[in-house]
């Protein structure tokens, strides 16, 4: 493994693009080629070496190639969007589409991260320590093949939108969420560990949403069945088990309904 | 001897009257009486005489005042600092005509500019939601003739779209509504007693902020299962009972307007409102719309769209590629990060809609305001442009609210040099085309558009 170490040694001044900074693009590539790599400062073409210094080398092939930004990110967009294999991490905070469009490979960053991460992704895992924006793991605009693989797990708390048109992949929040967990979802797995104010599971025709805390506001379109033991994401607990959303649409199966699954965590 | 002019469009609100008249005096410069439009559109054709307004533009000075400038000076400013701009944001067109939007188009593809409309703090949120899920909508038309249940959601026409109701939705007699006001349900949604929700026959007085509950309480109820005694403040038996009527209406007609558009969840809750009026449509026929504000709101959408692809928030800095993602790239976002260094406020008022931090980032970069009137963008601008007022001293095509287009009227000549907003940014994008040395592009059927669409007198 071949490790590729980028410093930011300037602000920009609005905020950069960065669409290259992926194992995929720096694979084969010596730090003085990848220093040439073009970013965006709004329409101004620029250098990533005009932001970061370039150090270490990189692998022959991005499977073999770990990046480490040693350094804060708060106003670098689309760090290792798309990428496909290899790894990324950050010291610091990063903006927003971490990992968005994500194949495979592992991206780390060890701060917060803004909105959109994790949007579209297929494969591989996220892991934030810190707390992440709005729209995690969730769906283009108007596209209705959200997250389809991949986890990504956020150490602290989420804003709204988390799961939206989610098809698969398991999102795990430790903290706490706002509003609107796995709406329009047709598969896939949220945990949140924490409380979510509410909306979780709107539109929902298929999945499965875990709440170990508390959900202050209840959707009408879900209705509790029974009281089940689960194990998930390391934590095993009783849960109330809901289905739903029973005003949306649901496919059938042998003749049965298939509903979504909302398991909150019963009070002891 | 003054002259009645008839048909004339009415500038104000998106239900964007086509039946106003107009009575101008002998040398058609003034206005005197106008006919059918509503206490807040007659105002708009009674101020464009008002001896205050401003037929200059206005610079800021090193001191801190404005001074007088020419138009060349104005647009060599913009063109000057749209050019410099590593991203120019341009943003407003709740009130100019589709010919003005498609000119501004063409400077901000070369300005490689953030072009964003007021539904970005309006009825954006819409337009998400019509992205992830459809939206089944119709004409005014069809509601005056068809309707016989009709929802008002999170809007209050009686205000802000005064003939609205008595046009299209609530009065009317039409084809299959020939008794009108007699013949249709009115079921009204707010957490306030509005003057609409007063004339209703149902008025769900919910829980601020709950209207996703409602709505999926609604569907439920629809779908034959059970809800709880208590959703979002409402009690079941109402539910059950005004879901009843939508489901045994004829044709049922949703509007919705900020209430659903800027609570939380915001495109959600317009995003449920099209799957309820989907479900609806498995039992009778029903049919959602968006209460849009300005008379050409909807303009944009459809302009833009045929031109970028998008509606609105769109990032045209990569020069090759349209992008477009709301939370990023829309204005008040854009602002708040620090994310643009040049801002055009064109035919609305940023600075009394936006939240005074968002205005204050935008106000660190040269800010130019082009409207006919003195507003409070006007007034803390680096340059002022004044520009003449569509549908009173302009011609243009204008799309309701139903995406309707429309085409206005000039009433009366506008006040001498004084550009329309076409005309100002097609000399902005010359101007950039002489600065850059770079060959302007002009789409070959506007210049016979051009002289199609002046003077109706
Ligand atoms: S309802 Fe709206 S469009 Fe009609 S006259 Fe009044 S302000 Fe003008």
């Amino acid at each position: 493994m071949a490790t590729i170490t980028l410093k930011p040694f300037k602000t920009p001044e609005l905020i950069i693009e960065c669409n290259n900074i992926t194992p995929d693009a720096f694979a084969g590539k010596t730090p003085a080629e990848i220093a040439e790599l073009e970013i965006f400062e709004g329409k101004v073409r620029e250098k990533l070496g005009d932001f970061f210094s370039v150090t270490g080398s990189s692998g022959n092939t991005a499977a073999e190639t770990d990046i480490l930004i040693d350094g804060d990110c708060s106003r670098v967009k689309y760090l290792g969007s798309k990428m496909t294999v290899g790894t990324i991490t950050v010291n610091g905070n990063a903006d927003m589409y971490v990992g968005g469009w994500m194949k495979g490979g592992k991206i780390h960053v060890k701060g917060n991260v803004d909105s959109f991460c994790g949007i579209a992704m297929e494969g591989g895992e996220i892991e934030v320590d810190g707390n992440a924006g709005n729209y995690v793991g969730c769906a283009y605009r108007g596209d209705w093949r959200g997250m389809r693989g991949g986890t990504i797990h956020i150490h602290g708390s989420a804003g709204n939108d988390i799961g939206t048109f989610m098809l698969g992949g398991t999102i795990i929040i430790d903290k706490n969420a706002f509003i609107h967990v796995s709406t329009h979802a047709e598969g896939g797995t949220v945990v949140i560990k924490g409380d979510v104010e509410g909306r979780v599971g709107g539109q929902m025709v298929k999945g499965d949403i875990y709440v170990f805390g508390n959900v202050q506001y209840m959707l009408p379109g879900f209705k509790e069945i029974d009281r089940v033991q689960k194990e998930i994401a390391g934590e095993s607990a009783t849960f109330r088990h809901y289905i739903g959303d029973l005003g949306e649409r649901h496919p059938k199966s042998k003749g049965k309904e298939i509903y979504a699954n909302l398991y909150v965590k019963a009070s002891a | 001897m003054p002259k009645l002019i008839t048909g004339v469009g009415c500038p104000y609100c998106g239900s964007s009257c086509d039946d106003i008249e107009c009575l101008v005096s002998d040398d058609g410069k003034k206005i005197l009486e106008t006919r059918n439009a509503c206490v807040i559109g007659n105002e708009i054709f009674h101020h464009v005489s008002s001896p205050d307004r401003p037929t200059k533009p206005r610079m800021r000075q090193a001191d801190g005042s404005m001074k007088e400038v020419s138009y060349d000076e104005a647009v060599d400013f913009t063109a000057k600092a749209l050019i410099k701009a590593k991203k120019p944001l341009i943003y407003g067109f709740g009130s100019t005509n589709c010919e003005g939007m498609s000119a501004v188009a063409r400077v901000a593809e070369r300005a490689g500019a953030v072009l964003d409309n007021c539904a970005s703090i309006c009825h954006g949120p819409s337009f998400l939601a019509i992205f992830d899920n459809g939206y089944p909508s119709c004409t005014l038309g069809e509601v005056k003739n068809r309707a016989d249940v009709v929802v008002f959601w999170g809007c209050n026409p009686m205000h802000a779209h005064p003939r609205h109701t008595s046009r299209y939705s609530i009065f009317p007699r039409g084809f299959f509504t020939t008794k009108g006001q007699m013949q249709r349900t009115i079921i009204s949604i707010d957490p306030r007693e509005t003057d609409t929700a007063k004339l209703a026959d149902y008025h769900f007085m919910l829980n601020q902020g709950h209207d996703y509950e409602l709505f999926d309480a609604f569907r439920t109820v629809l779908r034959g299962h059970d809800i709880p005694a208590e959703v979002a403040g409402c009690k079941r038996e109402m539910i059950i009972e005004a879901a009843e009527k939508m489901r045994n209406a004829r044709f049922v007609m949703i509007f919705f307007g900020m209430g659903c558009t800027h609570t939380d969840g915001r495109n959600h809750n317009v995003d449920i409102a099209i799957s309820l009026t989907r479900d609806l449509n498995t039992h009778t026929k029903s049919s959602i719309m968006a209460m849009r504000g300005h008379y050409n709101i909807a303009g944009p959408g459809q302009v833009w769209s045929w031109q970028f692809g998008f509606p609105y928030c769109i990032d045209l800095s990569k020069g090759t590629r349209a992008h477009m993602n709301p939370g990023e790239t829309s204005s008040v976002d854009l602002a708040m990060r620090d994310e643009v260094d040049c801002f055009v406020n064109v035919g609305t008022d940023a600075g009394a809609h936006w939240p005074i931090a968002a205005i204050k980032h935008v106000k660190k970069h040269p800010f130019i305001a082009v409207d006919p009137n003195i507003c409070m963008a006007s007034e803390i601008s680096d340059l002022h442009v004044p520009v003449r007022v569509v549908g009173v001293e302009e011609a243009g095509v204008v799309y309701r609210m139903d995406n309707v287009p429309i085409q206005f009227k000039k009433v009366i000549d506008g006040p001498e040099g004084v550009p329309s907003d076409e005309e100002f940014f097609d000399r902005v994008y010359t101007r950039m085309c002489e600065l850059t040395q770079t060959e302007p592009m002009w789409i070959p059927a506007k210049g016979h558009a051009k002289a199609s669409s002046t003077s109706e007198h």
